[in-house]
């Protein structure tokens, strides 16, 4: 592990992109800045801008509406930047598999780095990817 | 002052190498402070300085269609002025009795640099959001300038009419100025405008980071960032210590002195913080008519206070 790699596993910059999740996913990622898990210890902070951030978090399914744009949020990122697909829309497109609106999943329009799979993921498994992502950066994995 | 020290001063000590690391860890003392608050554990003390590092190996990237002249230059130009005005003040804190005349305003003109800069870069990015941040700013400018240079004449009036930092600062040396009626009010005044000039909230409409995602820094990335953010670590220091030494005595030379005087920074630190954790965003009309209505009949008050010797 160089020191390259650990500094960038120190501090994590989040952008969080809603592509059309119902905001139960995106409720669960603000309890993990709450006292119960308080993510900040390890460095991790919600940013406003996406040219801030180290992590593209998406939520929900990708519609036709927001395929295009989360696509250019990714050319927007300065990279290393990594991509979380969160919640089973994001992971898979969950429910709306079928939907006319929802033609591709995240990972066929931008390479996804880690998946958190649940219907909201459970803080702790939020913290679970964060360790692996963590250990993926760090080359452990 | 040969050149080689004046360069010494400005780069290494007290200059932007010991004020840079101040300045990350007085940054720590806020998000330790703010999580405490908030029932919190918070970051550890190295974050800040890991945050920065990590700047440096990102991309840093140039929107199409912005000025890279203005917009990598403005970075670098907040840098300097933010420098530059920490080194005045904090020259005339460690060796006591330096500095030239008319260093105290300078350090008035200086510490607008930073908001200037932000203002040009935020333009200079063509982005909408970060025009907004920057019209935003300049009308903060212009609301928190007027009160300030009123509060800031007040140590000078009460000192004798000098206009040198080392001066205003022996002349507390028996009593601070924040031992009187008008050095109280003067003192409030320069602490909202110092929260204002940081851009904390309730004063940050110009960078809300929630309402138009960070203003002027919304485009910079990687090492441009990095220069905005030592900026503001080098201001978190220089303006409470300004302020310190405005009314509050400064720092002492001997041990217990110097300890008592970081004492005074921290206090003045805390009490940004507890103001920035307390408050909601202000609206820009609001934080004008705040500022232009009774901040600043406190100041003249406290200016006509310091005129009768009060």
């Amino acid at each position: 592990m160089g020191l390259k790699e650990n500094i960038l596993s120190r501090s994590i910059y989040v952008f969080h992109a809603s592509s059309g999740s119902c905001n139960n996913c995106d409720i669960e990622i603000i309890d993990c800045l709450t006292p119960r898990y308080d993510i900040e210890r390890f460095g991790i902070q919600l940013v406003g801008s996406v040219r801030h951030a180290d992590i593209l978090l998406c939520t929900g399914s990708c519609n036709r509406q927001s395929a295009p744009r989360i696509k250019k949020l990714y050319e927007q990122a300065p990279k290393p930047c990594f991509v979380v697909a969160f919640g089973a829309c994001g992971c898979s497109r969950g429910l709306f598999k079928d939907s006319y609106n929802t033609t591709d999943p995240l990972d066929k329009i931008i390479p996804v780095d880690l998946y958190i799979p649940g219907c909201p993921p459970r803080p702790e498994a939020i913290i679970d990817g964060i360790v692996k992502l963590t250990k993926k950066l760090r080359g452990e994995v | 002052m040969s050149v080689w020290a004046a360069f010494f001063a400005f780069l290494i000590f007290p200059g932007f190498l010991f004020a840079s690391v101040a300045g990350l860890l007085a940054g720590w003392i806020d998000r330790k402070v703010t999580a405490r608050l908030q029932w919190r554990v918070g970051p550890p003390w190295y974050q800040n300085f890991i945050d920065v590092a990590k700047l440096f190996y990102k991309e840093t990237i140039l929107p199409k269609g912005a000025l890279p002249a203005f917009f990598f230059g403005m970075p670098l130009l907040a840098l300097a002025g933010a420098t530059l005005a920490t080194t005045i003040v904090l020259y005339s804190c460690f060796y006591p009795g330096n500095g030239f005349v008319g260093d105290f305003i300078a350090i008035v003109y200086l510490a607008l640099l930073p908001s200037v800069a932000l203002m040009f870069g935020g333009t200079a990015s063509a982005n909408p959001l970060a025009t907004l941040g920057a019209s935003r700013e300049m009308k903060l400018i212009l609301s928190y300038e007027l009160p300030f240079i009123l509060a800031s004449s007040v140590p000078i009036l009460k000192s004798g009419y000098s206009i040198r930092l080392a001066d205003i600062l022996v002349a507390q040396q028996g009593r601070p100025f924040i031992a009187s009626v008008s050095g109280v009010l003067a003192f409030l005044v320069a602490l909202l405008v110092i929260q204002a000039k940081l851009g904390f909230v309730p004063f940050d409409a110009a960078e809300a980071e929630t309402e138009i995602m960070a203003g002027p820094y919304i485009e910079y990335s990687g090492k441009a960032l990095a220069m905005w953010k030592l900026a503001k670590a080098v201001l978190t220091v220089g303006l409470p210590m300004l302020l310190v030494s405005m009314f509050w005595g400064g720092l002492g030379m001997t041990p217990l002195g110097m300890l008592a005087g970081l004492g005074k920074y921290v206090v003045v630190l805390v009490l940004v913080i507890l103001i920035k954790n307390t408050n909601p965003r202000v609206r820009i009309d609001q934080a004008l008519r705040f500022f232009w209505g009774p901040v600043t009949i406190m100041a003249v008050v406290s200016v006509v206070l310091a005129l009768l010797g009060k």
